[in-house]
């Protein structure tokens, strides 16, 4: 076991990040995708908590806290979005919205 | 400290994993909480007694519950969730892209130095945290205000039949 | 060693407190709706004759549930309808963790907080655990794969969610009147005096927060006139519809212990928590004597009064049954007069005694408990008050209470707050 270091925490924190990369890019549902860009930004978040612990100043978790309010503003405007394109479209699926492209 | 923060993890990776693995939304939604509850346990674990409260009450309390909400409300069937697969070309091109972006962070991560360094006992707590970003990060503070204002106007514009 | 002994302790005894008040509220809900409907209320129910005014139904209840088929049908999603139960009574029970039950106690050179969890960030602590109380009833209602328990876990997502702003901006009022976001130093806050005789309960430094609190607090245990998530002539059950035996008993459970926590809350932050009025902890520790007698006498007059009830109580039932349970008056007085000669013997012996410092500390802790307890009990009936005297909310009455009513009226309470801080120069 050891230690736990700075570097458990980052590594932790970049496969948690891939996770939701992989999640944007293969899945088409945008609740999906909507759900792996909020598990990215906790990734991120723990990077700046780690690095707000280690190098002993607050300013991480000002930011995390910043990271926060705009993901529950995302949270409201993207939902939003969603329950419009759904009204009107009757899918969640991205790939049926193709109205600008054909 | 160790064993906790494996579990933590383990847990944290496993949720993030069903979330993007499992066909029905509202699943990958209780997976993506485990997962957020598990990285709130972390936060303690790293002194951050603010954030830690945060995560919890807004990102698991507030916004998952909005996004249920939403997976509830729309009351998909998840026999006509069929998505696609993605073709073999891109599949190869988007993993290759993704391990090594992956390989890049890890890359320039373990190259920081880690050494615990000292801590008060105010470090993390709410007066600490607050006080903090009411002095040195007002302006951002103040903006962050303004943002979701304007979130929540549009949201009432957007979800409004008739304005 | 001793530590581990010590938290194990606190945890157990304030979780057994927080269980038993359970099937004591369900006790007041069925005696207290009988009461204001002016009927007789459960009364069948007996072992050995002994009925204890429909208390022992729980007994029957309890076996009861335990005993039925746990019914799982065939459409559900077996894990989550499984699961959900539980986490609807788990985090509940943590949140009182960090509920003060007296001062902190000081015993043998040890201070020991009266809480399982001395948090810093204590009172938020309780919002974030009930925050995700939530998930046990969506979970229950869209794992149900039901019709109308899917509009129960709808509807309590949208209640919940649009109700926890002003709870949270109820306590935050709170957090500025008293300076402080733990509740034992709230607590403490509250036993200082107001112009020197009013004491400063949150209720009187407070009383719009204390409005918007309470109004949230109904809400966010599903209590009528708020319960539409389960709201039995719209929606059938809600989103406890397809659970059977201990499963639904755990969501019966769940609400109870919702509301001893709401009341242990109100109780801590608008209604001095442990405070005994006009006497804070040095006082009691310095007249400790004479608050044992006090505590002792009530009790005993207490018991006293009890078994003269019981007199009245067993001729009225006199040939009545022609069995065992015409002698529960007889066995209930008797039980009495015995608990309140001993109490009197105690009485006595207290004059003959002195306490040492540890036992008036120790006695000190006892009444600040007590008092927290009687608080409790009354905010408990409350809330069964309330919800068998008001008639429910239409669904689009209760969002507009919350967003127009109850978050502007929390924000003027929160710039009053402010303001009058400043004007006193506190702030």
């Amino acid at each position: 076991m050891g230690e736990i270091t700075i570097h458990h925490y980052l590594y932790l924190s970049a496969i948690l990040f891939f996770i939701g990369v992989y999640g944007v890019l293969f899945r088409r549902n945008l609740i999906v995708m909507f759900m792996s860009i909020e598990l990215m930004l906790n990734a991120v978040n723990l990077s700046f908590i780690t690095f707000a612990r280690y190098s002993s100043s607050m300013d991480g978790h000002v930011i995390a806290f910043f990271v926060m309010a705009l993901a529950a503003g995302e949270a409201g405007v993207g939902l939003a979005i969603l329950v419009m394109v759904f009204r009107n479209r009757a899918t969640v699926q991205a790939d049926d919205l193709t109205l600008m492209r054909d | 400290m160790a064993v906790a923060f494996y579990i933590l993890a383990f847990f944290s990776v496993l949720g993030g994993v069903l979330m993007v693995t499992r066909r029905n939304p509202l699943s990958g939604a209780f997976a993506l909480v485990l997962s957020l509850v598990s990285l709130a346990g972390l936060f303690a674990g790293l002194a951050a007694e603010f954030v830690f409260i945060l995560q919890v009450l807004v990102y698991a309390g507030a916004i998952m519950v909005l996004i249920i909400f939403t997976i509830m409300l729309l009351n998909l069937n998840p026999n006509e969730m069929y998505e696609a697969p993605v073709g073999r070309f891109h599949t190869v091109v988007l993993v290759a892209l993704c391990a090594v972006g992956l390989a890049a962070f890890i890359q320039v991560f373990s190259q920081l130095p880690s050494a615990v360094t000292a801590i008060g006992p105010d470090f993390g707590s709410i007066e600490g945290v607050g006080e903090f970003m009411l002095t040195r990060y007002l302006y951002p503070f103040e903006l962050v205000s303004a943002l979701l204002l304007v979130a929540i106007v549009g949201v009432v514009l957007l979800a409004k039949k008739v304005i | 060693m001793t530590d581990y002994l010590i938290i194990t302790g606190k945890a157990v005894f304030i979780w057994a407190i927080a269980l038993s008040f359970i099937p004591l509220l369900i006790w007041f809900e069925r005696k207290g709706a009988a009461f204001i409907q002016d009927r007789a209320g459960p009364n069948r129910a007996a072992v050995a004759g002994i009925r204890l005014a429909g208390l022992v139904h729980n007994i029957a209840d309890v076996i009861k549930l335990l005993l039925k088929e746990l019914l799982v049908p065939p459409h559900v999603n077996r894990l989550y309808f499984m699961v959900a139960p539980l986490l609807g009574f788990t985090f509940i029970l943590l949140a009182f963790a960090v509920i003060p039950w007296a001062d902190v106690l000081e015993v043998a050179g040890r201070r020991i907080s009266m809480q399982v969890a001395d948090l810093n960030a204590g009172v938020l602590f309780v919002l974030a655990v009930t925050s995700l109380n939530v998930y046990g009833i969506v979970l229950a209602g869209w794992s149900s794969n039901n019709k109308f328990a899917l509009l129960g876990g709808l509807r309590s997502t949208a209640q919940m969610i649009s109700y926890e702003i002003p709870l949270g901006l109820g306590i935050a009022g709170v957090f500025m009147a008293f300076q402080s976001v733990q509740l034992n130093e709230i607590v403490r806050g509250q036993g200082e005096l107001l112009w020197g005789f009013l004491p400063k309960w949150g209720l009187i430094v407070q009383p719009l927060g204390f409005v918007v609190f309470l109004t949230a607090a109904f809400a966010e245990t599903n209590r009528n006139p708020f319960d539409l998530p389960e709201g039995e002539s719209e929606i059938v059950a809600g989103y406890h519809v397809e659970y059977s035996g201990i499963r639904f008993a755990l969501f019966y459970m769940g609400e109870y212990a919702g509301i001893v926590l709401s009341s242990a809350m109100i109780t801590t932050l608008f209604f001095g928590g442990w405070q005994v009025p006009w006497l804070p902890t040095d006082a009691l520790v310095a007249h400790a004597p004479t608050v044992l007698r006090v505590l002792l006498a009530a009790g005993g007059l207490g018991a006293l009064v009890f078994a003269l009830l019981m007199v009245v109580f067993s001729r009225r039932v006199r040939g009545a049954f022609g069995d065992l349970r015409e002698y529960e008056g007889h066995v209930l007085g008797i039980f009495n007069i015995v608990v309140a000669a001993a109490l009197l013997i105690m009485f006595i012996w207290s004059y003959s005694i002195t306490l040492p410092e540890w036992g008036a500390r120790v006695v000190a802790a006892v009444a600040q408990v007590s008092t927290f307890l009687l608080k409790l009990v009354f905010f408990c009936w409350l809330f069964i008050w309330v919800r068998w005297s008001l008639p429910r909310f239409r669904y689009d009455q209760l969002m507009r209470l919350g967003w127009k009513s109850m978050i502007p009226l929390a924000f003027v309470n929160l710039f009053a707050t402010g303001l009058v801080l400043l004007l006193i120069g506190r702030g």
